[in-house]
């Protein structure tokens, strides 16, 4: 057993993990942060995509000592104040998710991508995120959803504050027109 | 009861709003149920021990290491439960003398498949159980191994199952002659003046959903309660009592947040059976997560035919006859509906058209593989594809336009409801009208102006134009007919309206998403019929225990057979209500007029009560009708007396690289006619979601076994699921023609991208280089294939070159991807 220390979604851990034991493991079975999820063994599809110090990560291809001392950002960890990510809330918009497994690592890998491409065009945006497999929404909705998310960011301030889930606004989506 | 307000305009109905969904809450957050998150006290975990070869005797089995290592608690072999783990359900026995070898849920004396479980490992962790999966020491005795459906239907095959006198698990004929559905089909094409004849291959699919099978048992005394990603709950814990001796009401199942099925999770498992079996012997709670190699060699497979398909015609263009013979691939065992799948297709082959005479014909057959069963479109797809190609090949050998000929065929918007060849009776809809908004969509001409260019300058890069015309049987399904064609249950749907004293409505569905956005649309349904907010209904589903009957989802029958059973059980709490509010009021029922949510009495202006406020009185029961007891929930069940007919049009604009052999979508169109649209929202996210499965079957995925019967597409490396970047935008659109047998007008959207997408694809590909000599290409149209194609002739034969990675194995002409010694070092042993 090896002992890390390791900042995740804002709070500190101290704890004792196998050499062998994969970021993602740490963080569902010891820390309890479900929201983060396994869904392939060979790091394809980035369902488990989290931030390690800012940076998008397969936090089943980083193994947990490899996170000591540093920052880990899971999706539960992302909202702010009860304020939704300005992704997440375009995910909502846009409808970017459907069975909304992929979801985490989609987010956290398109929040990474607006950090270094602040206003990509939809095939950047396309080839910012094809390391995270979804098979539901065909993607066309996750590529308006970083745009939309992209055109917010773009113009509004980051906030900060404490993690809590956030309320969804459930009214109609404008950009599609209702049956007449 | 309140003073009736000025009334301003009544709100703008909930049906037809494109609502945000109610589920992304807690799915963008992270704050989800799958599973897989669940722990409890004392909960044991599992590891699955799977047959590393095809088709073997087991000799022995040595689990003694295993047992003695850190952290292992028990484990069990097939003979531990040979008594009481019985056989996996086949639900479906499409013949009478349908042959059904059994399915032990853990291989007691032999083996038929590679990833076939043969003993499972408890242990304190999940680390601990896969660790000494490696310690279990089977000895296998190797039995030939059968992969090749011709080969296996020929003369003297190998034996998939050597207790089994042949290969073939059933032969289901459909003679419209005989049916009286249409003439003789015998007489038909010999009286044509073009046959045009073609072997299609639908190659092995895998569903793969992204998250991967869990479940969970937790033993309370006699009860159990399992949790497990399943898509059905209700139809998974009859199964299970039937199984396993478990009383139906000791075992509650729940389905908690689901990650995608697509069929694949429409099933029961052998694991779901070990799972509540160790937890039986144990009285621990106990857990199983699979891995996704283990759900890329276990989970069902689908598609897997060869299809054999001749078309009749005179020189005209008017076609005669259909002929149809396909082989499909059952894998070693049957499923749930394994069956089922290509019979379901039998009806679809005559697609929108008026084929005067048709005769279906199918062999099921045993191979040393991945049982299959429902795969998105289940037997739809591959109807649909054979069809849409072979009019395409018709209209080559004829010199016609392939829109022309189409148009020439289908049946007309004034003919509904039509009666086809195959006996079913199509609703409603207009084929024309969808193909002029999707020609407009697609921005036909010029392409086709673009195409004539680049042929004209032999362009290295060529352009093709391919169609599909398309439709499909929904809703799944009148009982009646179900019960026709020997499918072991029923296919009605239920639903429940508890209404709350405060007022809120609690509405519980028998039908279980996972995915498709259920909370949201049934929400709105509830809203319009009842009158309250959006934000006031609450939907349940997906646990017995709450959702006491119920089929569940799949077959695009949610909101046709589901939606129907809530739109009627909000009908009958308000005839309750208005018994009630004519006693407050006190006034005659019939002079009650119900709108927004309220009752007044006609030609009074002044009182009203809302039904929410009806449902503080019935819980309250202080002043009410004479005779009536005190509650306004209503429970209904919904049995349709048809299907529902979705139909569309769609158009593929593909860019060949006639020198690399790169396929790239330019443009998709497509116009789907789906009935009444509920939500437009969750309709695009349908159609772009079964497009991106239909697509990848035409240029991506493809499950590919070696000669051994090693899966050797076992990973998300090797079973290529598409990205972003591998997809195209998608134009989509819609006409309505509601459907006349439910009481919403919808008729399902689930599966229509998935089903109509594969022969747009393929059908545009080889309209771009059919100019070159090419005929055929099989899916998926690898580059190396395109090019093979192109410069060798033939159908580009297997995936990629022998002995590189990417091939499994080599040529046969039946099957992609069977090894030869030769190719031997290909695959992923």
């Amino acid at each position: 057993m090896t002992r890390i220390s390791v900042r995740v979604d804002g709070a500190s851990y101290q704890d004792d993990v196998e050499p062998r034991t994969l970021l993602v493991h740490y963080l569902r079975e010891q820390l309890g942060k479900v929201g983060t999820v396994v869904g392939c063994d060979t790091s394809n599809c980035g369902a488990c995509t989290v931030h390690l110090d800012g940076e998008a990560v397969k936090s089943c291809t980083v193994l947990a000592v490899q996170a000591d001392g540093a920052e880990v950002t899971t999706i539960e960890g992302v909202s702010r104040g009860g304020e939704l990510h300005p992704v997440q809330k375009a995910f909502h918009e846009m409808h970017g998710l459907q069975c909304g497994f992929c979801t985490p690592g989609m987010i956290m890998a398109s929040i990474d991508l607006l950090q270094d491409n602040p206003d990509p065009s939809d095939d950047e945006v396309r080839e910012g995120i094809e390391g995270n497999l979804c098979r539901c929404t065909g993607y066309q909705n996750i590529v308006r959803a970083v745009q939309l998310a992209a055109g917010e960011m773009r113009g509004a301030p980051a906030s900060d504050g404490h993690v809590a889930p956030a309320v969804v606004d459930t009214a109609a989506a404008p950009h599609v027109v209702g049956q007449a | 009861m309140t003073a009736l307000e000025d009334r301003t305009e009544a709100p703008a109905p909930e049906v037809g709003k494109a609502r945000k969904r109610k589920e992304d809450a807690r799915l963008i957050t992270g704050r989800t149920t799958w599973t897989d998150n669940m722990v409890l006290p004392g909960m044991l975990h599992l590891a699955v021990v799977r047959s590393p070869v095809a088709h073997a005797k087991i000799t022995s089995v040595d689990v003694s290491a295993a047992a003695d290592a850190p952290g292992v608690v028990a484990v069990f072999t097939g003979r531990d439960f040979a008594e009481e783990q019985g056989s996996i359900p086949c639900a479906w026995p499409v013949t009478p003398d349908m042959v059904n070898p059994g399915h032990p849920s853990l291989a007691v004396e032999e083996v038929n498949h590679v990833g076939e479980a043969v003993a499972v490992i408890v242990a304190r962790s999940k680390a601990a159980a896969q660790d000494a999966v490696e310690l279990v020491d089977v000895d296998y005795d190797p039995l030939p191994v059968v992969l090749d459906m011709e080969e296996a239907v020929a003369e003297q095959p190998d034996l998939c199952h050597d207790h089994l006198s042949s290969n073939e698990s059933f032969r289901f004929v459909f003679d419209a002659g005989e049916a009286g559905t249409g003439q003789n089909t015998d007489e038909a094409f010999a009286n044509a003046e073009v046959v045009v004849s073609r072997r299609f291959v639908q190659q092995r699919l895998i569903p793969a959903f992204m998250e991967p099978r869990a479940a969970v048992v937790q033993p309370q005394g006699d009860n159990y309660t399992m949790w497990s990603s399943t898509q059905v709950p209700h139809i998974l814990r009859l199964m299970l009592a039937m199984i396993t001796g478990t009383p139906e009401h000791k075992l509650r199942v729940i389905a908690p947040d689901v990650g995608g099925g697509f069929g694949g999770k429409l099933q029961v498992t052998p694991e779901e059976v070990i799972t509540l079996l160790v937890a039986r012997r144990l009285g621990k709670p106990v857990k199983w997560t699979e891995t996704r190699s283990e759900s890329l060699m276990s989970a069902h497979h689908g598609r897997d035919q060869i299809q054999y398909v001749d078309v009749a015609a005179d020189r005209e263009g008017n076609i005669k006859g259909l002929k149809v013979h396909i082989l499909s691939d059952m894998g070693a065992y049957l499923r749930l509906v394994s069956p089922g799948v290509p019979v379901l297709g039998a009806f679809m082959y005559p697609g929108i058209y008026k084929f005067p005479a048709y005769r279906f014909d199918c062999q099921g057959v045993f191979t040393n593989k991945t049982p299959t069963d429902a795969y998105r479109g289940a037997g739809r797809p591959e109807a649909t594809f054979a069809i849409e190609r072979i009019m395409d090949e018709l209209a080559v050998e004829l010199g016609m336009d392939p829109l022309e000929l189409r148009r020439k065929n289908w049946i007309k918007a004034e003919e509904f409801p039509f009666t086809t060849v195959a006996g079913l009776e199509y609703d409603s809809g207009d084929y024309d009208a969808a193909t002029q908004q999707a020609l407009e969509l697609l921005g036909y001409d010029e392409l086709r102006e673009e195409q004539r260019r680049r042929r004209e300058s032999d362009d290295p890069v060529q352009l093709g134009i391919g169609f599909s015309t398309f439709t499909e049987m929904c809703g799944l399904a009148p009982s009646r007919v179900l019960g026709s064609l020997s499918y072991g249950a029923g296919g009605w749907e239920h639903a429940s309206i508890r209404m709350l004293p405060t007022g809120k409505v609690e509405v519980v569905t028998g039908s279980t998403p996972h995915g498709q956005g259920h909370e949201t649309a049934w929400s709105q349904l509830v809203a319009d019929e009842l009158g309250v907010p959006f934000e006031d209904v609450e939907v349940l589903h997906g646990d017995t225990g709450i959702s006491s009957r119920g089929l569940d989802t799949y077959g695009s029958r949610s909101l046709v057979v589901g939606g129907a059973a809530v739109v009627s059980a909000s009908q009958k709490v308000v005839a309750k209500a208005r018994k009630v509010a004519a006693h407050l009021l006190e006034a005659g029922e019939d002079d009650l007029q119900f709108e927004s949510g309220s009752f007044s009495v006609r030609g009074t202006p002044g009182t009203s009560i809302s039904i929410q406020e009806i449902a503080l009185a019935t819980f309250a029961a202080h002043n009410f009708p004479e005779g009536m007891e005190p509650s306004i929930d209503a429970d209904a069940t919904f049995d349709p007396v048809n299907f529902s007919f979705p139909h569309g049009t769609h158009i593929c604009a593909m860019e060949v690289d006639t020198e690399t052999g790169f396929v790239k979508i330019r443009k998709y169109a497509c116009v789907d006619d789906v009935g009444k649209i509920v939500n437009p929202l969750i309709v695009e996210g349908q159609v772009h979601g079964g497009l991106a499965q239909g697509i990848a079957q035409a240029l991506y995925e493809e499950a590919i076994y070696d000669a051994d019967g090693n899966l050797t597409t076992g990973t998300f490396v090797d079973y290529l699921v598409p990205s972003a970047a591998d997809l195209p935008h998608f134009d989509t659109g819609n006409t309505v023609h509601e459907a006349p047998g439910n009481p919403i007008g919808a008729k399902g959207v689930g599966e229509a991208g998935c089903i109509a997408s594969t022969p747009a694809v393929v059908n545009a590909a080889l309209d771009a280089v059919r100019h070159l000599g090419v005929t055929d290409i099989r899916m998926p149209l690898t580059p190396e294939r395109v090019w093979r194609a192109i410069h060798s002739g033939g159908d580009g034969g297997d995936r990629a070159t022998a002995g590189s990675n990417a091939y499994g194995g080599a040529q046969t002409e039946t099957t992609a991807g069977v090894s030869t010694e030769a190719s031997s070092l290909g695959g992923d042993r």
